[in-house]
């Protein structure tokens, strides 16, 4: 297979072809154009251009020994010192704001929208645009701009939270109301036609429980981003682009709500925070969160995924922050965490207190991995022990 | 002084271009005289001597326990691109070459060991976004020096240092050099990895030119995965205990060696630790 620099894109592994021939003309436009603005230096790095191309103070130096070294000729060439300013400027502006969205095809009909945050995952086809998670509120208009360079005009139809905390349904609002539903019948008549004027959002029940309130109490969350269509068993089903996609709920995981997202013929699987790669699993005790939750959604996704082989490729596995895994990735961290509840428990079963067991560091082998991450989604060492302890302590 | 300058452009050009045109492509095969007990028998567990770990490293090492190789999902991991081509590896490496410039795009290399590919790009585009997916062999990116081939790769999954435990991140990223002498082709890794390691490790490997083509059975490695424990419950996970692993101390007392040689860290690598080999002696 042949790669040629303007079909490239950042997502291509080895033998992928990644966005090339998905991704809307409008964003390959922007990269060549950009190219011919910095001219010659950048040549050959167009689609990674905003990103990952020459650091802009690598083309302001080559600028910089230009004027010394070639002062009249410099002086005479105008044009050629146009050109170099504007790619200079254009990359001081670059190095201003970096894309706040990074967009990575992941497989069949699914993208992965990768935030400052957390992940957003779109599905799109014929019949619009299914995204699950919607971040930061802040993070909206940069979700959706990204969604717009994936799908074009398709409308956004439906949102699915994986569970109820602001960096996964932040951006709720905004994006339902970028969308629409078809309502038709007595729905129609129910509903009225506001109801066509945003896409539905679907989640657990404890999804809606955690972003509403009883009347008369504050909700942490307007009306409009809360759930539409919620469910209470332990599986639902969707059909949507032509694509069976299964959400099944894990109980007293993270949270009480979390459901994992199996999008059946692409193959890949939206887990929200049960499966984060960047640190040790979050436990929302206030959301009856368990360890034991956790251990049973990652061995769930397990029995759901198919490697294709050597535990590679095959079922890709989105986690609600970090990098596209695979099977294989799940089995690693499922492994770590079960390692570390084993150990929390011998240590309380031998009547060690939380300060004592703090101090053996159950997760030592673990920490330079999980450990040391800061930022949203990102759990602490202390704070795992502490909340894998309360849970195992009460069970005990 | 201009033609000093222009003489050293022209040797930079010249040299560049004989330089790529070492070739590689062929089929060679692995030669076992270099580290031998490691990679064919296998290291004991608790056999930590010559790596550069950390106590993380060290901690996960001793809670290892290889029956966690019978869980299903464990069966058919395959090596990642660091530790690969130590084992018993035929290896085949061809070029693709840009019809209309005849540039060479990127070597290919087919590797029998769990029968891996491994693509390396020559033509300059830049490693993937962080937020791609790894893989045992990575994304890998090559660079002419001199003669040497040299090679870096990241996106590599979590995989092992060494086969009794010892851990390699999926923060790792590796540099190899390729170099050629005759028929002998000596791969050279340094390994970074950021969350084990507190120095690069750096091992190599050699191969002999086979001058006769592989077959398909010499470069096919079917692996499928069973139930190996009947009674084995779903989500196993096989670990010891800190402090329960009770072959940590086989290796050390075999081999006569004190446990801090055994226990590995890069002070154990260089040449002034005999000393303190010697001090423990004494003091013992």
């Amino acid at each position: 297979m042949m790669f040629t620099h303007t079909e490239e894109l950042e997502s291509d592994l080895i033998g992928q072809d990644g966005l090339r021939d998905d991704i809307a003309h409008g964003v390959r436009v922007g990269m060549r154009l950009a190219v011919r603005v910095e001219g010659h230096i950048a040549e050959g790095i167009e689609p990674e251009f905003n990103r990952i191309s020459h650091p802009p103070s690598v083309q302001c130096r080559v600028l910089s020994a230009f004027r010394r070294h070639n002062r009249r000729r410099f002086a005479r060439t105008t044009g050629v010192a146009g050109v170099l300013l504007l790619g200079c400027a254009a990359a001081v502006h670059t190095q201003q704001k970096p894309p706040a969205i990074d967009i990575l095809k992941v497989h069949g009909q699914v993208y992965l929208l990768a935030g400052p945050a957390g992940n957003t995952l779109i599905q799109v086809g014929s019949q619009g645009v299914l995204v699950v998670d919607t971040q930061r509120d802040q993070d909206a208009a940069d979700v959706l701009d990204a969604i717009r360079k994936v799908a074009g005009d398709r409308p956004i139809r439906l949102i699915v939270n994986t569970h109820a905390h602001p960096d996964h349904t932040g951006g709720n609002l905004k994006i339902a109301q970028a969308g629409s539903q078809l309502v038709a019948g007595n729905f129609a008549q129910q509903l009225g036609q506001e109801g066509a004027r945003s896409a539905f959002i679907v989640a657990h029940e404890n999804v809606l429980k955690a972003m509403s309130a009883p009347t008369g109490a504050t909700a942490s969350s307007p009306f409009g981003a809360w759930p539409t269509d919620t469910f209470f068993q332990e599986e639902k089903d969707l059909y949507f682009n032509e694509e069976g996609i299964q959400l099944v709920h894990e109980p007293a995981a993270h949270t009480d709500g979390d459901v994992l997202v199996f999008f059946r013929s692409s193959d890949v699987i939206a887990t929200g925070d049960v499966f984060n790669i960047t640190s040790y699993p979050a436990i929302d005790l206030a959301r009856k969160g368990h360890v034991n939750g956790i251990i049973e959604a990652l061995n769930r996704i397990i029995d759901l995924a198919i490697s294709e082989q050597f535990t590679e490729g095959g079922t890709r596995i989105v986690p609600g922050h970090g990098r596209i895994c695979d099977e294989f990735e799940v089995v690693e961290y499922r492994d770590m965490v079960t390692i570390v509840r084993d150990r929390v428990q011998a240590m309380i079963k031998k009547g060690m207190t939380l300060d004592q067991i703090k101090a053996a560091r159950p997760t030592l082998d673990f920490d330079p991995r999980y450990g040391t991450q800061t930022g949203p989604g990102s759990t602490s060492t202390a704070t795992f022990v502490e909340s894998v302890y309360a849970n195992l302590r009460t069970a005990r | 002084m201009r033609h000093l300058c222009t003489a050293a452009v022209f040797v930079l050009l010249t040299s560049a271009a004989a330089s790529a045109q070492v070739d590689f492509t062929g089929s060679w095969q692995a030669v076992f005289h270099e580290d031998q007990p490691e990679r064919i028998p296998g290291p004991a567990l608790g056999d930590y001597l010559g790596l550069p770990i950390n106590d993380s490293a060290r901690a996960f090492a001793e809670a290892w326990d290889a029956s966690r190789l019978t869980v299903p999902e464990h069966q058919c991991r395959a090596h990642s691109s660091p530790y690969i081509l130590r084992g018993p590896a035929n290896i085949r490496i061809w070029e693709e070459r840009d019809p209309q410039t005849q540039n060479v795009v990127a070597l290919h290399v087919d590797i029998s060991n769990f029968q891996q590919r491994r693509v390396i790009f020559m033509d300059g585009r830049p490693h993937p976004s962080p937020n791609a997916e790894h893989t045992w062999m990575g994304f890998s990116t090559g660079a002419w020096r001199g003669d040497a081939l040299v090679v870096t790769t990241t996106h590599i999954k979590q995989m092992w240092h060494r086969r009794n435990g010892i851990p390699q991140s999926d923060k790792v990223e590796l540099v190899e050099e390729f170099v050629r002498h005759g028929n002998v082709l000596t791969q050279v890794t340094f390994t970074n990895d950021p969350v084990y390691l507190t120095e690069h490790l750096v091992k190599s490997t050699n191969f002999l030119l086979n001058p006769r083509p592989l077959t398909p059975q010499q470069l096919l490695y079917p692996c499928q995965s069973v139930v190996e424990v009947a009674a084995q419950k779903r989500g196993a996970v096989p670990h010891y205990l800190p402090g329960e692993n009770p072959f940590l101390a086989e290796f050390r007392n075999q081999a006569h060696l004190p446990e801090i040689a055994t226990r590995g860290g890069a002070d154990t690598t260089y040449p002034e630790f005999q000393q303190k080999l010697n001090d423990a002696a004494t003091r013992k």
